[in-house]
């Protein structure tokens, strides 16, 4: 268009104006759509702006000496002489636009292809981040196993030649227990009252190993039920307290639990007897609670959600919970 | 032959107990829940082999054995504990994992029978148990026995540590208590940026310490936020100055 207007403003016939604008206009458009292809499957990291300037002035010369070629075949009359002088005396202002065109049309286009790339890796990024943190979260659960694996192999033993039904039974109990956390997906959050259900079996079978030292208590309101949890967070907690609990004092021990919504939160209370005079310089740096706090670390980026306090023997975990995207089922 | 089983866990206790009746030679004479009931048992009692868990309440196997002074030969049993297992391989000491087969369980008291009894179990006892020292549980603490009372002394509230003939005298709060262990056993075990070995005889507790003053000629003493004054060697004094960094 503005080719046009140009050509007509020196005086020359709108017949000149247009077809040489129209023939201008057609090699800059192909100039621009071979350098943007060129560009999307050949782009140097290393002198990247040589290398389109090198480009922008191959195609701008190519695209003067065409339309020139064009044009004297069309304009072949005697009587368009002079406009054909016309044109060949503009050749360095064409010229000069036609690479500043050209020149435009590749960095669009170059800045294009860069973003591209650039969010192709960011995704990539982002995946490997995404794998990696499934696999320490896997890494952390399997290192909560052996020990209690072996030992509740080694009472079910025992059990076989004093109480053959109650070896079977807990036997049941150890394999819903690991098939529960076995299947569980890390992605897929699971319902308070599923996550109380293997705890239970969990606290069912250690109560065998301990016998009589062992006694639980859990408090749960119906709303915190139905609210959602990711999977085996509670376990290591519990874990945790009865560990302290069982391995700090030689009595009897009751570990408290309870479950409980405030607001938006998910609140998980869970106490266990101590003795201050031994314990103390342990607590918290216990594997469980560690590994609870980069969980939750993890998945909402927050380091505030597990509390731990001492007072008068006992020792108190407050877990939060904030509330999941899908909060209901 | 008398027998001891320690164990916290009674089913663990019981399995020992059934593989027991296949031997009638060896008698059962205890059972007991926690190191503490094991030291009194074993005192009382004199058995000749124990069976002896290592994760139990308050004290753990090797802790309790340390305090016995005149050990007997003992089966260790274990379900999983990596560097209770490590120190097992090294030192070639008898134990079971558990759960264990009778087989296995009879021929560890097979072995038991044929080993030599001439050497003293706590000579052969003392490089397993000085290896599990190291162990992350034994680092925070520890356990020394006290007129028949056993007691666990955090690492934090030790003051400083003198050498007593065969004894560590270790210097708390509480006051001066005496472990059978040796000035080079610590130096080892404790932490060096912690405690800082500043005489021949003593070592120091850094976080305790309030000035050091110049005595006799290059000699210096350390005050103590108790009031105590402890003696620093010439040596001493570079190496706490090291640690300090001045």
């Amino acid at each position: 268009m503005l080719h046009i207007i140009l050509v007509m403003y020196y005086g020359y016939p709108y017949k000149y104006a247009l077809l040489d604008g129209i023939i201008t206009n057609a090699l800059l458009m192909a100039a621009g759509s071979l350098i943007i292809n060129i560009l999307r499957f050949y782009l140097p990291y290393r002198d990247r702006y040589g290398y389109l300037l090198f480009l922008s002035i191959i195609f701008s010369v190519a695209v003067v000496s065409l339309s020139k070629f064009y044009l004297n075949m069309i304009f072949s009359q005697p009587a368009d002489k002079d406009y054909l002088l016309f044109v060949s005396n503009s050749n360095w202002i064409r010229g000069g636009i036609s690479f500043l065109l050209i020149g435009c049309m590749a960095i669009i286009s170059v800045l294009w292809y860069t973003q591209e790339e650039e969010q192709e890796n960011r995704q990539r990024k982002n995946d490997a981040e995404k794998m990696s943190k499934e696999a320490e979260l896997f890494k952390l659960r399997q290192q909560l196993q052996p020990h209690f694996l072996f030992n509740s192999l080694n009472s079910i033993s025992a059990l076989i030649g004093s109480d053959p039904v109650q070896a079977r039974n807990m036997i049941h109990q150890l394999s819903d227990f690991l098939r529960t956390t076995l299947r569980k997906d890390e992605e897929q959050w699971i319902k308070m009252e599923e996550e109380l259900e293997s705890l239970e079996l969990y606290l069912e079978i250690e109560k065998v190993r301990f016998g009589h030292r062992l006694s639980t208590t859990i408090m749960k309101d119906e709303k915190s039920l139905q609210m959602l949890v990711p999977p085996m967070i509670l376990q290591p907690v519990v874990e945790n307290a009865i560990k302290f609990g069982l391995y700090d004092t030689t009595e009897a021990v009751t570990i408290n639990i309870s479950v409980f919504a405030e607001n938006d939160l998910l609140k998980v209370i869970v106490q266990n007897p101590f003795d201050p005079e031994t314990a103390s310089p342990r607590h918290g740096t216990g594997f469980g609670l560690n590994s609870v706090k980069r969980r939750l670390y993890l998945l909402f980026a927050r380091t505030d959600l597990v509390e731990t306090s001492s007072k008068d023997h006992v020792f108190t975990t407050i877990i939060n919970i904030p509330k999941h995207e899908n909060y209901y089922h | 032959m008398k027998i001891i089983i320690i164990d916290d866990e009674p089913l663990a206790r019981s399995i020992i107990r059934e593989y027991l009746q296949f031997h009638p030679e060896l008698n059962l004479i205890a059972e007991c829940n926690d190191g503490f009931e094991g030291v009194k048992a074993i005192q009382q009692q004199q058995p000749d082999l124990i069976f002896l868990d290592i994760q139990m309440p308050k004290i753990n196997g090797f802790e309790m054995l340390e305090l016995i002074e005149e050990p007997p030969a003992v089966i260790f049993t274990t379900a999983f504990d990596e560097y209770a297992m490590k120190a097992f391989e090294s030192h070639a000491v008898d134990y079971l994992l558990k759960p264990f087969s009778r087989d296995r369980f009879d021929k560890a008291i097979s072995k038991w029978k044929l080993t030599d009894r001439t050497i003293p179990v706590k000579e052969q006892l003392a490089p397993l148990l000085e290896s599990v020292s190291n162990s992350p549980a034994e680092q925070n603490r520890v356990v020394i026995k006290l007129s028949g009372k056993i007691r666990i002394i955090p690492i934090e509230d030790i003051h400083y540590l003198e050498a007593a003939d065969d004894y560590v005298k270790i210097h708390t709060k509480e006051g001066a208590f005496l472990k059978n262990k040796t000035m080079g056993h610590f130096e080892k075990v404790l932490n060096k940026n912690q405690f800082v070995r500043t005489h021949r005889s003593y070592m120091i507790n850094i976080s305790e310490i309030t000035r050091i003053d110049p005595y006799e000629k290059e000699n210096h003493l350390a005050i103590l936020k108790s009031g105590a004054r402890v003696p620093v060697s010439k040596s001493g004094y570079l190496n706490l100055k090291m640690v300090l960094g001045l």
